[in-house]
């Protein structure tokens, strides 16, 4: 499967990436074509975006992005024109929509839960009886510095 | 005169003679059948140690005990034996062996031979299993102030472990599978491996994956003993740490050659498998930062023994993202459900077996310390809860492809746009609050003085982000982000080293205190900065990298960045095992001749596989990294060049940070054995 998929990522067309016959003669489409291509995935290398990929299918899709661009479209009209004939599988960064709404707020939902038991943990801590001898109060501590500056 | 040897009389068209001093294809056989037996024994010694010391230790016997110490250093060196006979099965290039003619070939060049070994999935679960019973058997040696028993059980859970890879390995991946009729030659390694940055780079990531084992049996035995204390605090922290260093230099070296192999210059793709070694590694970081709290302070301890527990399973899940095929990846080996099952079954046993124990034991733990809220200790404990929850950002995110497809029907992929914005804002907070943390007294503090320190620091970093700002040509907030805080964390770090020197005395006498401060100290600083300086490197490569792609015929020049590219020439060159198209670039910076760049594209005929080699200038400030493609129809070469301002900085400050674990790890007091009599002050000897 190994041999496979390195097979198809650089057999299939040994050329590098993004190739100068594909790039357009305006830099701020060809930027902007850069831009999108990051973003799509290469579908038969895995976890690659079109962009870095020097798969055949990868030098397909550049080319069609490139050719949506200079007819005029957006570009989320070009996003979309190639979700809607690939599925939502090409996009590297997915929908917000949905179930995959627990997939973005997982990390948040995470962040808070994990900041209320801290938060409870270290107020806890903070209360409980001290096992040695006490900490210092403001005005020993203070007197504490007055006698190591000296 | 030399008398001549039985070979030497024999007839030349005639057989050697037996015991002829030539090791014989009989001989290789041999060694390779002794390996095998030697993975067998191990695999019973390993059950053996399993067993009687946690008995022994149950029931206060001390001989059952003491067969752990032996047991662990059998297990090793047999294991160790088993290794060597598979690495001789590939120096030798004996075909009869399954996975060398798999992964091998007569004519590849010595080194890949041997890092042949495990550059597949039977030999590197081999090193794998070599790595968990060396870290078994530096306890034996090393933990002689270990209370016996706790001792005897860290061993046999150490030994678990051992038993479930060995049996892994035994019954589902054996290395020593025999061919009927070996081939005349191998079919070689994958080229992309045959290259000295990934050579290593899996030992020393296999080194911190299996390092977080001993933890792991750290933790499982403290839960059995019930009990945890300063003194288990500060015997499970070098492993942690070594774990955590290894596992730096590991990610570096893979990403390091991801830089430099990959052809367009990228350094980190958010592939399952590097996440897979990531997420152990930003647990790891969690759990070295806690493990302190229990050492010094006996607090966070039901914390940092789940961390321990939880940090071996991402080690685990990790071992069966790669293996298992489920989350397909661009080096994912050794696809095969039967191991993935396997795998997946030894991760839940030791994950549920090691949380369950947890529910049953961790109220035994009985924090002593008590601390304020603006204190060192809370400050850990939000380093603990940042580094966590990326770490759970990573996690889902790799896994929620599997997720969506099996309950919600959609077949969708999480790249690296994903985890570029969900991941670095944690690193952004983390990186702010950590000099203010590090600087912050035990016990209790108080933020005004920390932060009145710190104001130079603060202003230095706000110059360095004004700077960057100023000096950019887009509006990126990146850049200047990544240079404010690595000019924050440095500036903190050397705060905090200047501020330990005390308040009095001039500059020679703090000098002098400086260089007498504590190892710990120094490694705290210099891998704090360390991490301040690989974040400028990342920043600075994703915001300010700048490229060129062209048709270059020979004579032509590029201009990028300041700089001047020329193509003077374009070779075949026929290496040992590949045929090269190899371009000749000079680069030149104004009238001046900076250096020769010679990239080249290389054709492996036994695999049938193509490779480039970029050919990279080295800056401190920057890379110039040239790429040749393929010859065009209308004459001339596809090439690409990359402007990759900071890019060092991404592993150089990574071999910091391993370098301040390092130094932390050679600290007094993990050198001198606890309890033991203070060593008498050495008296000076006067010059003569």
């Amino acid at each position: 499967m190994r041999r496979l998929i390195l097979l198809l990522c650089l057999i299939a067309a040994p050329v590098l990436a993004v190739q100068p016959d594909e790039m357009l003669d305006d830099p701020a489409l060809e930027a902007r074509a850069r831009e999108i291509s990051s973003g799509l995935r290469c579908l038969v290398c895995r976890n690659e975006s079109i962009d870095d990929s020097n798969a055949e299918l990868a030098r397909d899709l550049r080319l069609l992005v490139r050719d949506r661009l200079t007819k005029g479209d957006t570009d989320s009209e070009v996003v979309s024109f190639i979700v809607d004939r690939y599925g939502e599988y090409v996009l590297l960064k997915p929908q917000m929509g949905g179930s995959n709404a627990v997939l973005w707020l997982a990390g948040p939902a995470m962040l808070l839960l994990g900041a209320g038991i801290a938060v409870l943990y270290i107020r806890r801590r903070a209360r409980a009886e001290p096992a040695g001898p006490g900490a210092l109060t403001e005005t020993e501590e203070a007197r504490l510095r007055q006698i190591m500056d000296e | 005169m030399r008398t001549p040897s039985p070979r030497q009389c024999v007839h030349p068209g005639a057989p050697i003679a037996i015991g002829a001093p030539v090791p014989s294809a009989y001989d290789k056989r041999m060694i390779t059948e002794l390996g095998h037996f030697a993975l067998i024994l191990a695999f019973c010694v390993a059950c053996v140690q399993a067993v009687l010391p946690l008995i022994g230790a149950h029931k206060r016997w001390p001989g059952w005990m003491a067969v752990a110490a032996p047991a662990a250093t059998a297990q090793f060196l047999l294991t160790a034996a088993s290794f060597a006979a598979l690495t001789w099965a590939f120096v030798t290039s004996d075909f009869s062996l399954r996975l060398v003619t798999l992964n091998s070939h007569s004519a590849k060049p010595l080194l890949y031979k041997i890092t042949g070994v495990w550059g597949n999935h039977e030999g590197s679960m081999l090193l794998w299993i070599l790595i968990v019973t060396l870290f078994g058997a530096c306890v034996a040696w090393f933990g002689t102030n270990l209370p016996p028993s706790l001792k005897a059980r860290v061993l046999a859970v150490q030994a678990m472990i051992g038993v479930a890879f060995l049996a892994f390995l035994i019954f589902t991946s054996n290395p020593f599978l025999r061919l009927v009729v070996p081939p005349f030659d191998g079919q070689d390694l994958n080229p992309l491996l045959q290259d000295p940055g990934l050579a290593f780079h899996p030992p020393f990531l296999y080194l911190g994956y299996v390092g977080l084992s001993m933890t792991y049996s750290f933790a499982i035995a403290a839960l059995i003993e019930g009990r945890v204390d300063a003194a288990w605090g500060r015997w499970v922290r070098p492993y942690t740490l070594a774990a955590w260093i290894f596992l730096t230099i590991g990610i570096a070296l893979g990403s390091w050659w991801a830089y430099y192999e990959l052809g367009w210059g990228g350094f980190w793709f958010w592939d399952p498998v590097e996440n897979a070694s990531f997420m152990p590694w930003l647990i790891a970081a969690a759990l070295l930062h806690s493990a302190i709290v229990v050492e010094k302070r006996e607090s966070l301890k039901s914390w940092t023994i789940l961390l321990a527990i939880i940090a071996f399973g991402f080690s685990m899940i990790g071992a069966f993202i790669t293996r298992s095929g489920v989350l397909t990846s661009v080096h994912a080996f050794a696809n095969d459900p039967e191991r993935g099952m396997f795998l997946l079954a030894i991760t839940a046993l030791f994950m549920m077996g090691g949380l369950t124990m947890f529910a049953a034991r961790a109220s035994a733990m009985q924090a002593k310390g008590v601390f304020a809220v603006k204190s060192r200790e809370s400050m850990l404990v939000l380093n603990n809860l940042l580094l966590g929850v990326a770490c759970f950002i990573v996690f889902v995110g790799t896994i929620w492809p599997l997720v969506s497809e099996l309950f919600f029907d959609r077949k969708l992929s999480v790249g690296a746009p994903f985890f570029d914005l969900a991941f670095t804002p944690f690193m952004v907070l983390l990186g702010l609050v950590l000099p203010v943390g590090a600087m912050l007294p035990w016990k209790r503090g108080s933020f005004g003085r920390i932060l009145r320190a710190l104001a130079p620091a603060f202003v230095l970093a706000i110059a360095a982000g004004l700077l960057a700002f100023a000096m950019q040509t887009g509006r990126s907030a990146l850049g200047p982000m990544g240079l404010f805080l690595a000019a924050w964390l440095v500036g903190g770090s050397v705060t905090d080293l200047w501020t330990r020197t005390g308040r009095t005395g001039d500059i020679r006498d703090r000098l002098r205190r400086l260089t007498r401060l504590p190892r710990a100290d120094w490694g705290k600083a210099v891998a704090h900065g360390g991490l301040g300086i690989t974040m400028a490197g990342v920043a600075a490569m994703n915001a300010w990298a700048t490229e060129d792609i062209r048709v270059a015929q020979v004579g032509d020049s590029i201009d990028l960045a300041g700089y001047t590219v020329t193509l003077d020439d374009v070779r075949r060159v026929q290496g040992p095992n590949y045929i090269s198209t190899t371009g000749d670039f000079t680069l030149t910076r104004g009238d001046d001749v900076i250096g020769v760049l010679h990239p080249e594209k290389r054709f492996y005929p036994v695999a049938q596989m193509p490779t480039t080699e970029a050919g990279i200038d080295n800056g401190f400030l920057r890379d110039i990294y040239v790429v040749i493609g393929d010859p065009q129809d209308g004459g001339g070469w596809a090439v690409r060049t990359y402007h990759k301002p900071l890019a060092n900085w991404i592993w150089g400050g990574a071999i910091l940070m391993a370098l301040g674990g390092m130094l932390s790890l050679s600290d007094r007091r993990y050198r001198v054995a606890a309890g033991a009599r203070k060593v008498a002050p050495v008296q000076g000897v006067p010059a003569e």
